[in-house]
């Protein structure tokens, strides 16, 4: 007999976790199904910022709403995730990259969002004592900060479970039905029938998604990250290049994750990835450029998680535009994890009354149609 | 601990946290500091435990020294060499080193 | 040797110096394929022949004529054609066979058409209270530093633990004059049931009278106790041993005590690379998945000598010449190679008496799944106890335990933890190591400082950022 539930909700990455609790949370009963176990891909490896800071217009209202949530992740999980706020610096190299900056934190501005603020070269000193000297200034969004990738994708497991959720971890999804009034979740230890449907399937979004006859093009990547031995403490917001790609933050420990999007070649069929040394050389050097006190510190491990990037970088988020009971929430193109628990409020939101109050247009699948 | 079966190799002068030492051609670092009777070459980065060389096969990390101003180098695979400066690493090593 | 004088291509690259590397290399070479082989160390000869070129024990009683045959090998690698880089550590290999590697603080990416990879085994890990205290090493280490500086334990010296390299260590130490305070034996005595129907086998084999002889020899000069209880105490460095068996408990004042239990193949080189690992019930670690001539799941990669489980330095070198006769046929087919079935008989030779030796020497469990405030990780000093607990609020395997609890996130990357914490986890979980499996092994397998990487030279980066 098929098991069944409100509401089944397909990957158990943070998004899908983070939907799987606040569906709980509104009373409903989903089961949540992960093909490996809770985390183990992008959102278990990722490098863990808690960013506002340089996102897409469409993606502010969900990024704000996602900050108020993360400041208070204690209360609504459990477990404080290891979320530390020290901002986030967005550090410009030249003037003109200064100026491009410039630009942007007018604009955002005028358009009333005020989380970005311009630094000059005195106030970028002082926030990031160890950078270069030839930079001359950059941009700050000072309530952002960092987490702990996995240990937070696993508090949003197990507050959904203790509300409620069911997880089914080893779980592979082998087929998807539409079984009169409901959707029949055909896996590998049985039929699962449920009203409503959330893909969030990451890197194998896609294939739900052509599953339900609504095939979207979607890329299958794998940032690349590596970390160091730990260090004494020695810089505390994270710090981000728009020109060349960089992301560097130390972690409480003294380690010092460094990452920024180059990409290792990802097998998704195997769950694996093959890191890219020579594009890892590119990092070291620009970190050998940006904060000269790196330069003899060791590398210790370089991985990379495996995730979805939608062809205009921003993610999937809403109903399905063909199928009944179907909501989309995937493509977070190499930055989802900060927005990990407003949009499983939304999700959540959007699958119990049918809309949401936070503005995600912009962010549907039908943008793809031609 | 050790001592020296034989005095074969020339010597090599080095020194330790400032300390002259006479080490021979063919000793790694870890070795000169066995023989020499340094009793840790550094301190965990956790708790501040010292530690010695352990496996002195590359495994396991436990003689990591700064040789010549660079940290974390494994003091078993590094063979000694005139006028090398080895110091003990106390915990998370200073960056840049 | 420079980085930059490498070739960026070879069509074999081999990756250790010990016994398997050199014969590989050497017959690799011999046979005409251009032959690079790598090693981390200042010399060749693996841990077995260490220092073989080099060292300064110059009476060739203390170190045995098993350890002198390593010379020979070493000799024909160096005439061989093959190119020798001591001092090398490759730190990275993939599927396609690029080998990241470092020499003098310089690092380099080579493409190689086949690789062996023979980094050999390493020590098990031999988790007992203190054993992180200085003054406590691995018995390896000790035959290390004997082999390679003439160094001879000079405190009072007590050996604990079990398995043949434990006697051939005491052995040497006695014959070069140095003295043995005790040798606590922690082989469990039931392991004869296990290792008696093998008995036969070890009978015809090379070893048993070698064998019986070091028992002799080392148990006429030191006093030998059973233990199945070892604890390093000290504060700040080794003071004493407490030892022990059932009800007792005896104390030993000690400057150096060295530890063994046996040795395991050193699995990160290969896991890293993609090459498919089994557990090995009998000799209780991670093996990879090999085909008769040692091609493991990645093509193009072989895996030869004790990395291949362990069968000990002959069986190690036909490993390798088996490995490289592979090589050879498939990239040059026209060359001429020793008859491998030859090569075959040898080692089933070798490996005749192994069965025994493992069931024989298979530590007890309390020495490989220790309790309490033994420290598991000895980088990110991560407990048994914390292991334990984490296991039985359902962690399931050791990617999550280092994701909770960090271990194997050190420097060493899992080389002194990995085995312990799969066996506690199945342990705890009352399921198999085989079920729970090891680490995910990531690049690079030995640290790398950030100076080195951006030394790859530019062109290479544009070249691979191309071909990718």
């Amino acid at each position: 007999m098929a098991r069944s539930a409100d509401v089944v909700v397909i990957g158990g990455g943070l998004h899908g976790c983070s939907t799987a609790l606040h569906l709980a949370l509104r009373g409903l009963r989903p089961i949540l199904v992960e093909k490996d176990y809770a985390g183990r891909h992008a959102s278990g490896v990722n490098a863990g910022g808690v960013r506002q800071l340089a996102r897409h217009l469409a993606e502010i209202p969900l990024s704000i709403a996602s900050m108020g949530l993360w400041e208070k992740i204690e209360e609504l999980v459990g477990d404080d995730c290891g979320f530390e706020s020290h901002g986030t610096v967005l550090v410009a190299e030249n003037e003109e990259e200064m100026a491009g900056f410039r630009a942007r934190v007018e604009d955002l501005r005028l358009k009333g969002f005020t989380h970005e603020e311009l630094i000059d070269r005195a106030e970028l000193k002082r926030l990031v004592p160890a950078v270069a000297d030839h930079c001359p200034g950059g941009v700050v969004s000072r309530r952002d900060g960092a987490a702990d990738p996995f240990r937070t994708t696993q508090a949003f497991r197990r507050r959904a479970i203790e509300k409620g959720a069911e997880v089914l971890e080893g779980v592979t999804v082998t087929g998807l039905a539409r079984a009169g009034s409901v959707w029949r979740v055909e896996t590998s230890i049985g039929p699962i029938e449920a009203p409503k449907l959330v893909n969030a399937a990451g890197a194998w979004a896609d294939r739900i998604a052509a599953a339900l006859g609504e095939p979207v093009a979607m890329d299958v990547i794998a940032p690349m990250l590596m970390v160091t031995s730990r260090l004494p403490a020695f810089i505390e917001p994270v710090v981000i290049l728009r020109g060349r790609k960089l992301s560097f933050k130390q972690l409480d420990n003294g380690t010092v994750v460094i990452g920024g999007g180059h990409l290792a070649v990802p097998y998704r069929d195997e769950n694996r990835t093959v890191i890219d040394w020579a594009k890892l050389a590119i990092s070291a050097r620009t970190v050998w450029e940006l904060f000269p006190a790196m330069r003899a510190a060791t590398i210790v491990r370089a991985w990379a998680g495996i995730e979805a990037r939608m062809p205009d970088d921003i993610p999937v988020v809403g109903p399905s535009a063909t199928s009944e009971g179907v909501f989309h929430q995937f493509g977070f193109s190499a930055h989802g994890f900060q927005l990990g628990p407003a949009t499983g409020a939304v999700m959540a939101e959007l699958v119990a009354t049918g809309a949401t109050n936070t503005p995600i247009d912009g962010l549907g699948i039908g943008r793809f149609k031609r | 601990m050790f001592k020296r079966l034989a005095e074969a190799g020339a010597p090599v002068a080095i020194t330790v946290d400032g300390k002259a030492i006479s080490a021979r051609a063919g000793d790694t670092v870890a070795a000169a500091l066995l023989v020499a009777g340094i009793d840790h070459c550094r301190t965990t980065p956790v708790t501040g435990a010292p530690r010695a060389p352990y496996c002195l096969m590359g495994v396991c990390f436990d003689c990591l020294v700064t040789v010549d101003g660079v940290g974390s180098r494994q003091g078993c695979l590094v063979p000694v060499r005139e006028g090398m400066t080895i110091e003990t690493q106390l915990g998370k090593r200073e960056a840049g080193r | 040797m420079n980085a930059s004088d490498l070739a960026p291509t070879y069509d074999l690259a081999v990756i250790g110096g010990g016994p398997a590397g050199l014969a590989a290399a050497s017959l690799a070479a011999r046979a005409g394929l251009s032959t690079v082989l790598f090693d981390e160390n200042p010399g060749i000869g693996g841990q077995i022949y260490r220092g073989i070129t080099s060292t300064p024990v110059t009476d060739r009683t203390i170190l045995g004529e098993d350890y002198w045959a390593g010379a020979e090998l070493a000799a024909e690698a160096k005439t061989s054609g093959a190119l020798i880089v001591g001092g090398a550590t490759v730190w990275s290999l993939d599927p396609q066979r690029i080998v990241g590697v470092s020499i003098g603080g310089k690092a380099r990416l080579i493409e190689a058409r086949r690789v062996i990879i023979a980094t050999g085994a390493q020590e098990r890990p031999f988790p007992v209270p203190g054993w992180t205290l200085p003054g406590v090493m691995t018995a390896g280490g000790a035959q290390t530093a004997l082999k390679a500086q003439g160094l001879l334990p000079a405190g009072r010296t007590v050996i604990a633990g079990t398995g043949p390299l434990l006697w051939l260590l005491a052995a040497q130490i006695l014959r070069a004059g140095g003295k043995i305070e005790a040798i606590l034996d922690t082989t469990p005595r039931a392991n004869w049931l296990r290792a008696l129907p093998h008995l036969p086998d070890f009978v015809l084999s090379p070893y048993f009278a070698k064998g019986l002889k070091l028992l002799r020899e080392v148990r006429a000069k030191a006093p030998v106790v059973r233990a199945d209880r070892i604890e390093a105490v000290g504060t700040e460095r080794l003071s004493e041993v407490r030892f022990g068996r059932g009800d007792g408990d005896r104390r030993i004042a000690a400057d150096l005590l060295l530890l063994h239990q046996g040795i395991v193949p050193n699995v990160n080189l290969a896991i890293a690379a993609g090459v498919a690992h089994e557990w090995n019930e009998r000799q209780l670690c991670f093996q990879p998945v090999l085909d008769p001539d040692f091609g493991s799941s990645v093509p193009g990669i072989a895996v030869a000598g004790d990395g291949a489980g362990i069968a000990g330095g002959t069986a190690a070198a036909e490993r390798g010449r088996i490995a490289a006769i592979a090589a050879v046929c498939a990239l040059k087919p026209q060359a001429t190679v020793p008859d491998p079935q030859t090569v075959r008989q040898r080692l089933q030779r070798e490996e005749m008496g192994r069965a025994f030796l493992d069931w024989l020497n298979r530590p007890a469990e309390r020495f490989r799944q220790p309790e309490g405030d033994t420290l598991v990780c000895r980088c990110e000093e991560v407990t048994a106890q914390q292991v334990h607990d984490m296991a039985a609020m359902g962690c399931e395997g050791p990617n999550q335990m280092k994701a909770f609890l960090r271990c194997g996130m050190g420097p060493c990357q899992g080389r002194l933890c990995g085995l312990t914490v799969t066996e506690l986890i199945a342990q705890q979980r009352d399921t198999t190591p085989a079920e729970v499996g090891y680490y995910r092994l990531r690049p690079p397998v030995k640290p790398i400082t950030l100076a080195e990487l951006a030394s790859l030279p530019i062109s290479e980066i544009e070249r691979k950022a191309v071909e990718r």
